[in-house]
């Protein structure tokens, strides 16, 4: 796994949707006056036509994007997640998901390394309300090469309506640029035995580094990059649960309700293992340099690495002890 | 035009009274939904369907049709009987609304596969936002049907309303026609006493649309309503249309407690008695 540089995952959107863009003339973009600050700016500068501004107004801007869909077209509508998921989620739910249309919603400024701005700005629930939501697929690419065919991907191949999930931080660039990218099918990015982590969006590549320390104690740690959050990889999840016997799991986002709950929902049905959650511990965030928020919620390679730690060591006193009734009071806070 | 469209104000009336004796069997037989709403509608929807719009109940899905958007979802009896009326589906199924399998649902789900349905709909204040993107499709692709989106007056305290509103002036959508049901009432009351919507042909001009008021149960006034719609260039179009909730049945005219009630059997009797008493006189 190679890190090519850092860029920003909003870079990647913004790429695929100009390269879709120029490919099929049905494709349009709704902008709700942020357009750069969410990466539509290279298709509203080479598309000018069929890009129509609606202005700071985001239930309009899903209303008439369903509207668009239901005539044929291709809309592909960015704001900030925390807008694009909530403000307009009635919206979303009946004039797009009930009526099952080919809407692309782009949610800019995922978790907590939207920085400084603070908690308003930075989309923590997004994944939940939006996987909860019938017909809806959800993805969560993991660096600028990954949204830009996941962006390609959800105008495409995509039936129905698509939540893209990214984030304005300029992050490692690490995925290969010429890797299949299939909406459901998670990327394996390291195997081993000992316990899994299974992560989304910007803790993919922290979760490589997660496992190289704990390979250097001596545990061999999976890593699946769980880019769609819906529908999830289920053979995935209980190939894991199999195989290694402990799944971790670590996003940018609540802990509640997102890509761990999705996980979650997989394990206990299918393949019961002790699981970790890495994620925000049902708080707002707030105002901080990306890398201190980071740090502060436990979202880095080292935290990451330590509650893993703490997992495996829950898993083998679980094995030795038959659910021992204290374990998950150890391992539950993540 | 379709041969068995017409711009005779006797007869529309008559099929609007058809329609209105749908609405009721079919409500009571359902025993919930909305009643007065969907009376008060029925001579703007006959208008629409049996002289205005261009359509083809043969082929619901002809490029060219002129669409119809229910805002509203809750008055979908009315728009259901229009529909069954203008041939797109056996009138007889209007006896399944809001029954388990049906393809009426309480309110407008396209999943069920209703020809003549353009849009699922409930939750108020979305129609518009979507007839605007239907609109601007439209301009794009360079065709000539226009979008009508039918609307209550409670509705309009919804906010994102005006977003619409102003997205569809600032984009000069003079192929978007918005009817708004005037009837002054919802379900807490007045619209004046719940939350005031007057002055509000001028919150409409003040928002750069074109503003027509008619008597929404007037035939005539309603199909002049259309025409003069129809000529109107670089705005979208909004017409206020004055009713009476609960048109058609003089006992209940009015009464915003008929908004979400339906007839008992013996009611209905007495509604089809009524009903057919304005029809003669």
């Amino acid at each position: 796994m190679i890190n090519r540089g850092s860029r920003a995952t909003k870079t990647g959107f913004g790429e695929g949707l100009l390269e879709a863009g120029l490919r099929n003339s049905e494709v349009f973009c709704i902008g709700a006056d942020i357009t750069a600050s969410v990466g539509c700016n290279l298709f509203a500068d080479a598309l000018p036509q069929r890009f129509i501004s609606l202005g700071i107004a985001e239930q309009n801007c899903i209303g008439v994007a369903a509207g668009l869909a239901l005539e044929g077209k291709i809309p592909v509508f960015s704001t900030y997640g925390v807008f694009a998921a909530h403000r307009a989620m009635d919206q979303i739910r009946v004039s797009v998901c009930y009526n099952n249309l080919h809407v692309v919603i782009g949610g800019a400024h995922a978790g907590v390394s939207v920085g400084p701005d603070g908690a308003t700005h930075q989309a923590l629930e997004d994944l939940a309300m939006m996987r909860v939501l019938p017909n809806m697929t959800v993805l969560s690419p993991c660096d600028a090469t990954q949204t830009r065919l996941a962006t390609i991907a959800a105008i495409e191949k995509c039936k129905g309506p698509v939540y893209l999930r990214f984030g304005r931080e300029a992050m490692p660039d690490f995925t290969d640029i010429d890797q299949d990218f299939e909406i459901g099918k998670s990327q394996l990015l390291r195997d081993g035995n000992d316990l899994t982590i299974i992560a989304t969006g910007h803790l993919v590549w922290r979760a490589v580094l997660a496992a190289e320390i704990l390979e250097s104690g001596g545990i061999h740690a999976r890593v699946i990059n769980m880019h769609t959050i819906k529908p999830i990889d289920k053979d995935a999840i209980i190939l894991a649960a199999n195989e290694t016997g402990a799944i971790l799991a670590a996003e940018e986002h609540q802990v509640n309700g997102g890509l761990g709950s999705a996980v979650a929902e997989v394990v206990v049905q299918q393949l019961p293992v002790p699981m970790a959650f890495v994620g925000m511990p049902d708080r707002f965030g707030e105002s901080g340099e990306p890398g201190q928020l980071m740090e502060k919620f436990g979202m880095t390679a080292e935290a990451i690495a330590e509650t893993g730690k703490r997992l495996l060591i829950r898993k083998m006193e679980m094995a030795r002890f038959k659910l021992p009734s204290d374990s998950y009071k150890k391992t539950s806070a993540g | 035009m379709q041969p068995w469209q017409t711009s005779d104000p006797i007869t529309l009336h008559e099929i609007a009274n058809e329609i209105r004796k749908s609405v009721i069997s079919s409500l009571s037989e359902a025993k919930s939904g909305h009643l007065g709403g969907s009376l008060g509608l029925a001579d703007i929807f006959t208008a629409l369907y049996f002289s205005r719009l261009v359509h083809d109940p043969g082929n619901p899905a002809w490029p060219n049709r002129d669409r119809v958007i229910l805002s509203i979802g809750h008055v979908a009896p009315v728009l259901y009987a229009t529909l069954a009326h203008s041939g797109y589906f056996p009138l007889e199924e209007l006896k399944t609304l809001r029954k388990l399998g049906s393809r009426l649902q309480g309110h407008p789900g396209r999943d069920h596969g209703l020809p003549g349905l353009e849009l699922s709909a409930g939750s108020l204040g979305q129609g518009l936002s979507v007839a605007v993107g239907m609109a601007i499709a439209a301009k794009m692709d360079h065709k000539n049907h226009k979008i009508y989106c039918i609307h209550g007056d409670g509705e309009l305290q919804e906010g994102s309303i005006w977003e619409a509103a102003m997205s569809a002036s600032h984009h000069m959508l003079d192929n978007l026609i918005a009817i708004v049901d005037r009837n002054g009432l919802q379900i807490d009351g007045k619209t004046e006493d719940v939350m005031k919507l007057e002055p509000l042909a001028d919150k409409w001009r003040s928002f750069g649309w074109e503003v027509i008021q008619c008597d929404g149960n007037d035939m005539e006034q309603i199909l002049m309503a259309f025409t003069q719609a129809g000529i109107t260039q670089n705005r979208p179009v909004v017409i206020i249309a004055k009713t009476i909730m609960g048109k058609g049945i003089r006992s209940i005219e009015g009464d915003y407690r008929w908004h979400g009630k339906v007839p008992s059997e013996e009611q209905r009797e007495e509604f089809f008695r009524e009903v057919e008493g304005v029809e003669k006189s």
